[in-house]
């Protein structure tokens, strides 16, 4: 329970987090959005047994981390909350493709194993992103940044609308699984039956408060369009961060340079 | 618009799950006026404001807004020139910062950016709230979020204000600060509410309202002073008039 409401108010200390006044946060919402995209194609770009090519991404999430101070165990526990979904998608394939493809020494790795760490590799390297992004911008300037760059307006505000009211039906939900458990003794009460009850109400619930948020619209001249005032400039500063990056990105996509680097020692060795 | 009048004429309204909940009310507000309607829970309050900006179309009867019949053609301008708020602020905030809630009037109204800031800093300016303008109204405290949803309806400039329940939840000195606020404003207001100590500070008018009828109306000092009335709608006097439990054990 108590497990429950910390995590949800971890989302909410993501925001403070976006709040900071750092070079990486001064950029335009739409410059980091693109870097973040053409990193995430980048890294699922490579195939499927790449391991060594992934060191030098790190680069990218670990500059991004120090240049705008975000606490980096608050990141790798909101990973370690996504890994079942990556685990899940990668768990398999150590036993359906069994052919040894590398050695280290005596002990022979299969495929399987290789492209299940590369799976690994690939969610924290995207999934580190993706958290880097929305708590370097925040998430609603995410949203306003998608918007200007041409997604349809009804998905932005359907994504806005989602996170403002995210905190209200969580609390509700919290206060309605609380009213539970204090009057349910001996785990009595605590099954799918009751549980079923309480979600149905929840429903209810959302559907008249969406009835009412209509109606707020409404009162103050909703035709259908949402309008949004927020100026933002994408200046120089932002052309070159986006370039850099992409730049970089592109060449260690086609340079495998720890397997280069490694040639180039082995070559000076002998 | 210089006439801020409401004419409410025999207002019948029944739900569509066939719940009556007017039968028949009618009361007329002059330009300025500030009326309190109040009344025992489900005596039909919210149904009566649910009318004031066209919301619920009445089974019968008619209303007027300053110049204009409510009908379906002059909604615009009624919606425009009556401001709405709302019981619960988590339903009017619901835009991502503070500032863009305030602003989402006056952008439908189609007035130009400078225009729209001018607007939305005077409305958070008026309510003493423009330190909050970039702030996600999930943060604020009860006290803030109900100054903001004021402020979010004064951006669009509205001559009537109508209220619902505006000092529920509010802390003593917040509500204080809200009853200075609502006294300070000139508009024509319509406040619904249980609160009878803020009506005596704010409204020189009370409607009291029982079974969807319309028990009294008239001076709110002379309303609250016939405790029968009262009783038989589920009110009691204001506190400050009923006697004080200290004082009247001491004589």
């Amino acid at each position: 329970m108590a497990k429950i409401e910390s995590a949800f108010f971890d989302i909410g200390y993501m925001d403070t987090l976006a709040a900071q006044d750092t070079f990486i946060h001064r950029l335009d919402p739409r410059a980091k959005l693109v870097t973040t995209l053409v990193f995430v194609v980048t890294v699922v770009s490579f195939d499927r047994y790449a391991i060594s090519a992934f060191i030098p991404f790190f680069i990218y999430p670990i500059v991004l981390i120090a240049g705008s101070n975000l606490p980096l165990p608050f990141l790798l526990k909101k990973l370690l909350l996504v890994a079942p979904f990556a685990l899940l998608v990668g768990i398999f394939n150590p036993f359906f493709d069994r052919e040894i493809i590398l050695k280290l020494g005596a002990l022979g790795i299969s495929g399987g194993w290789v492209s299940f760490f590369s799976i690994m590799i690939r969610f924290v390297l995207s999934v580190g992103a993706a958290l880097i992004l929305i708590a370097t911008t925040g998430f609603n300037a995410v949203c306003l940044a998608l918007d200007r760059m041409g997604t349809p307006r009804v998905f932005t505000i359907q994504l806005l609308f989602m996170y403002r009211y995210l905190y209200v039906l969580v609390e509700e939900a919290l206060r309605m699984a609380r009213a539970r458990a204090l009057r349910s003794l001996n785990g009595e009460g605590m099954g799918l039956k009751v549980f079923s009850f309480l979600v149905g109400n929840l429903l209810l619930r959302t559907l008249d408060r969406a009835q009412r948020i209509h109606l707020a619209m409404f009162c103050r001249g909703f035709d259908g369009e949402i309008r949004l005032v927020r100026p933002i400039r994408f200046s120089v500063l932002d052309f070159a961060y986006v370039a850099g990056w992409t730049v970089f990105f592109i060449l260690l996509r086609l340079i495998n340079f720890p397997q280069f680097l490694g040639k180039w020692i082995t070559g000076l060795i002998s | 618009m210089s006439h801020h009048i409401v004419i409410v004429q025999d207002l019948k309204y029944a739900y569509p799950d066939g719940t009556k909940a007017l039968h028949g009310i009618s009361f007329r507000l002059a330009h300025g006026e500030s009326l309190a309607i109040v009344g025992e829970n489900g005596a039909g309050k919210s149904t009566l404001l649910l009318h004031l900006n066209g919301y619920l179309t009445p089974n019968q009867g008619s209303i007027q807004i300053g110049d204009y019949p409510m009908t379906k053609k002059t909604l615009k301008f009624i919606r425009r020139s009556v401001g709405m708020v709302f019981q619960d602020p988590d339903d009017q905030l619901f835009m991502p910062t503070v500032y863009d809630d305030v602003a989402f009037g006056p952008m439908n109204l189609g007035l130009v950016p400078e225009d729209v800031d001018a607007r939305v800093m005077q409305a958070l300016n008026t309510v003493d709230t423009s330190h909050l303008k970039n702030r996600p109204p999930y943060k604020l405290s009860g006290g803030e979020k109900r100054s903001v949803a004021i402020a979010s309806v004064l951006s669009m400039s509205p001559d009537i204000l109508v209220m619902d329940e505006p000092t529920s939840n509010l802390d003593p000195k917040a509500r204080r600060k809200l009853i200075e606020l609502l006294k300070s404003f000139e508009h024509t207001k319509i406040i619904a509410t249980h609160d009878l100590d803020m009506v005596l500070d704010v409204c020189d008018r009370t409607l009291v309202i029982h079974e969807g009828q319309v028990t009294a109306d008239g001076p709110t000092m002379e309303v609250f002073q016939d405790v029968a009335l009262l009783e038989q709608s589920h009110l009691e006097q204001p506190l400050r008039i009923q006697g004080c439990p200290v004082c009247c054990s001491a004589a």
